[in-house]
């Protein structure tokens, strides 16, 4: 009983995530994340 | 024997996840950082993209940065990615795949004294997770709506080693902009890296908020720890090698576990099971194992 639960819940997390990173995606995320990758992020380094 | 093999054989995951999340080592020569298609997809791991050689983002780096952009106010692009990657592995990938937690572990051979983590500190990661990489980018934001990515510019000591020191090494205009921002974050770094020589995977147990997710996942993730009771005696072995100071046979999906399978290989009656699909390796192997007890009682 305690398995079927857990694989609910496994299915259900991996549908939510599946449904968040489309959703993100779709509406421009991906070009946000990129830009900060791509460009020396003085935040991160320790001098923004 | 079975113990060095498993331990080798996890060495060479993280060695390999390792170089495939910083597959740009040339780039470290001209101070350079990689600029390809991969960067719009984050690594499973903490790992941060402005490290010369790394190939893909930072899920934490990346979840602040849209956290706190101005266009919008929650990542759903990230969060995906990380419930996908926890849902599967859980921190089966702190373990296995984190290029930070590798370094760690290289950093605790070093042979001097080891001493446990205080308890309360574990609840830390949790906190850091909520308040710098979701309230403080979100709520704390310029006058053009942007916040910052609190966690990255004042904790992470990733990005202080892979990031700052290679950047500011080959960079002299960067250098001139060094101020106490940067003292604190040598300071974070020093203090965590003399940790991790004490402690097994401190900036893991204490402070990564990526631990944190992943730590919450492991409730349910695929890929995990499963213990037969009728088979325990309870002998405490697998607690003792635990590094993680996990006690397996009560809690097997502790939010600490790293899915190392040092338990898995200290356990002298195989009462530990670690992988996906472990109901049915489960019955297959009782199955197994059964005609040798019966032989043996004979």
């Amino acid at each position: 009983m305690e398995n079927k639960m857990k694989n609910i819940a496994r299915v259900a997390v991996f549908v939510v995530a599946g449904a968040f990173a489309l959703y993100g995606i779709t509406r421009g995320e991906v070009a946000v994340v990129f830009s900060k990758a791509v460009n020396i992020c003085l935040e991160c380094i320790g001098l923004g | 024997m079975g113990k060095i093999k498993q331990s080798i054989k996890r060495k060479i995951f993280q060695i390999a996840a390792f170089g495939f999340s910083n597959a740009h080592l040339m780039n470290f020569k001209g101070g350079r950082i990689y600029k390809g298609k991969w960067k719009d997809f984050c690594s499973p791991g903490l790992n941060c993209y402005s490290c010369p050689a790394a190939s893909f983002s930072c899920p934490i780096g990346a979840l602040q940065a849209v956290n706190g952009s101005m266009e919008f106010n929650f990542s759903f692009y990230v969060t995906g990615l990380l419930l996908a990657f926890g849902v599967i592995f859980g921190r089966g990938i702190c373990g296995w795949f984190c290029p930070f937690g590798l370094f760690q572990e290289l950093l605790h051979k070093i042979p001097v004294p080891k001493f446990k983590l205080w308890k309360g500190f574990l609840y830390l990661k949790y906190i850091i997770l909520v308040v710098f990489v979701f309230i403080l980018p979100i709520a704390v934001t310029n006058f053009m709506g942007m916040g910052k990515p609190a966690f990255c510019q004042f904790i992470c000591p990733a990005g202080t080693l892979e990031g700052g020191i290679p950047l500011l090494s080959t960079h002299s205009e960067l250098r001139q902009t060094i101020g106490s921002l940067f003292s604190l974050k040598m300071f974070i770094l020093i203090v965590t890296i003399a940790c991790c020589i004490f402690i097994y995977r401190f900036f893991c147990k204490a402070l990564c908020p990526l631990g944190a997710i992943y730590g919450i996942m492991n409730k349910v993730s695929i890929y995990h720890l499963e213990i037969d009771k009728d088979k325990c005696v309870d002998c405490g072995k697998c607690q003792n090698i635990c590094k993680m100071e996990v006690n397996p046979v009560d809690k097997p999906n502790s939010a600490e576990c790293i899915r190392c399978g040092e338990c898995v290989h200290a356990c002298p009656k195989n009462a530990l099971y670690l992988g996906f699909n472990l109901s049915s390796k489960k019955t297959a192997q009782t199955q197994k194992t059964a005609p040798v007890q019966n032989k043996g009682k004979i």
